[in-house]
């Protein structure tokens, strides 16, 4: 992208904004969350993160000198990929498993369809949903061994880890919330820290890289749609429950992350609410009324197939251009 | 490669490869897609409607001279869900176990659309022979199709070909290609690499690759990418 013909005449003012810096910053923004999935999932999370981020960097890399395109590794977007996979791994994943997903994600969700700014679908996100069907016993084992997991479990000497906060969620009863924030909960590698993926959020809002319109219509609406539900089917604390469900899960990672893609979000900020608003109704229809606990990845990719739609319903017109409708009766 | 129009090796080579009924015309997707789960089930889907496919040509272009133009898609129709019935019973009765894989996809081939359009566009204008020639070239280029689909999809999915262990036992089954999403991208990839091929012949030898199908223009797909042979043809005839 950065041997692009500039058209204008001069002078130029430069925002100095490159696909490298963005992406750089984003994964700048991931490492707390990475930390926190090492700390609480041991050295196997670690080793998961960087072969799932090698793996992607290598199979971008090897494809496109295959193809004879520009090599775009240096944009450092195929890092990102590989980070947010390796993130929602399990933390005992057998290690192929992140490595297919790294391949899939580059090659056939991104390179196949142009490369970067091309993809239909978040990259990260089909390789988790590619995953999540293909080997769905290695993808749900959230055993871990290490870490401060690992002791906890093994102090306990029963599992720990035998449920989920968002399986227990499913049943209606409450999960103790300072865990769910602090991320010493079962989970993939990156989702469980809700604090962690904040203080990156926040990194990505102050360096204006991302906006709060999807993040926070998505959260917003599914925060509504989850009290409701938990106020009518009469559970204990409705209010403490809903925070609970928007704490638990990758709803953190996927609202604040991957549902901000810039090639598969919509471009107009009417459109943007309009994404949210549906992610946060199909998230709540996954997790409340389906029998799965987890649907923030297919909430997701279901909506960037629709991105396309949206953008052509809020297109802005050009000024002094009519609508159709108002043309004709003009 | 150039081969003399409505002989026998042209249908089949034309069936098999030039437009082929899954890669190239991108019809019959619904068993095409449904079916291939295991590359036992694709053969039995190709066969079965393969032999359908023969037949109904047969039965059409020798009644077309009797079938009135206006009723000529319901008359098809019987005589396609006639042959379709016969398979059925054939296979229930000698092949239970693929007759109970492939399930409502029998009774479905009477609204197969390969069948119909063969129907359409060739038996119902050609002699009975070509017309035998190019049901069997299409069938088995429906066939050959589904069993590459089938085999790709059932060695990476369930690591086994034809049931019997084909992957080493540390192999752990993709599972999505047995399902839904992987007939999608391995017919995908199949598309892929036969528009390659075909790509690459079309520029090594300028041979076109369509220019052995053209028979009708005004009903083609194809109509907006090519120069229109066929249309110049009917135009010159039509002078004269």
């Amino acid at each position: 992208m950065n041997d692009l013909y500039s058209v204008s005449s001069s002078p130029h003012v430069r925002a100095g904004v490159t696909t490298q810096k963005i992406m750089g910053a984003v994964a700048l923004a991931l490492l707390p969350a990475s930390v926190c999935g090492v700390v609480f999932f041991g050295m196997h999370a670690l080793i998961v993160l960087l072969v799932s981020v090698a793996s992607a960097v290598l199979s971008e890399y090897v494809f496109e000198r295959i193809t004879k395109r520009p090599v775009t590794v240096y944009d450092l977007s195929a890092v990102v990929t590989g980070l947010l996979i390796g993130l929602n791994m399990p933390p005992e994943v057998p290690l192929f498993v992140p490595i297919l997903g790294s391949v899939f994600g580059i090659i056939v969700v991104k390179q196949l369809f142009g490369g970067i700014g091309q993809n239909f679908m978040n990259p990260a996100l089909g390789a988790r949903c590619f995953l999540l069907i293909s080997f769905s016993s290695q993808m749900t084992d959230f055993g871990a061994k290490g870490g401060m997991m690992g002791a906890a479990s093994r102090a306990a000497l029963d599992a720990v880890s035998s449920a989920t906060p968002l399986a227990t969620l499913k049943t209606g009863a409450a999960y103790p919330l300072g865990d769910l924030f602090l991320g010493n909960i079962p989970g993939t590698i990156g989702e469980t820290s809700a604090l962690a993926l904040l203080i990156g959020a926040a990194f990505l809002l102050a360096l204006k890289v991302i906006d709060l319109r999807i993040p926070l219509s998505y959260i917003g609406t599914f925060f509504v749609l989850v009290l409701i539900t938990s106020l009518i089917r009469g559970y204990n604390d409705p209010f403490y429950f809903t925070l609970c469900e928007i704490f638990a899960g990758g709803l953190m990672l996927g609202a604040w992350f991957m549902a901000t893609d810039y090639a598969t979000c919509p471009m107009t900020g009417k459109g943007q609410l309009i994404y949210g608003i549906c992610l946060g109704v199909l998230t709540y229809l996954f997790r409340m009324v389906s029998k799965s606990p987890e649907g923030v990845s297919y909430a997701i990719v279901f909506m960037n197939c629709l991105t396309p739609m949206i953008e052509q319903f809020t297109r802005p017109l050009a000024f002094g251009i009519k609508r159709e409708k108002e043309a004709k009766n003009g | 490669m150039k081969l003399q129009k409505d002989k026998p090796i042209e249908r089949l080579w034309n069936g098999i490869y030039v437009e082929n009924p899954v890669f190239c015309l991108i019809l019959g997707m619904c068993p095409t897609l449904a079916t291939t789960t295991s590359a036992v089930n694709a053969i039995g889907m190709g066969l079965s409607t393969t032999a359908i496919l023969t037949m109904s040509n047969l039965m059409i272009s020798l009644l077309k001279k009797v079938i009135p133009n206006r009723m000529r898609i319901p008359s098809y129709i019987v005589i396609i869900a006639s042959f379709v019935t016969i398979v059925e019973f054939l296979m229930e009765g000698f092949t239970p176990g693929v007759y109970a894989a492939l399930g409502i996809y029998i009774p479905l081939i009477v609204v197969n659309c390969i069948i119909m359009g063969r129907a359409e566009a060739y038996a119902g204008k050609k002699g009975p022979v070509e017309s035998v020639f190019d049901g069997l070239g299409m069938g088995l280029g429906f066939t050959l199709a589904l069993l590459l689909i089938g085999s790709v999809r059932e060695m990476i999915g369930a690591g086994t070909w034809f049931g019997m262990k084909v992957a080493p036992g540390v192999y752990e089954p993709v599972n999505i290609f047995i399902l839904a999403p992987g007939a999608f991208l391995v017919m995908a990839f199949f598309v892929a690499i036969m528009n390659k091929l075909k790509i690459g012949a079309a520029r090594r030898t300028g041979w076109d690759p369509t220019e052995n199908s053209c028979t009708d223009c005004a009903n083609c797909a194809k109509l907006g990418m090519c120069s229109g042979k066929a249309a110049k043809e009917t135009v010159e005839e039509a002078k004269v």
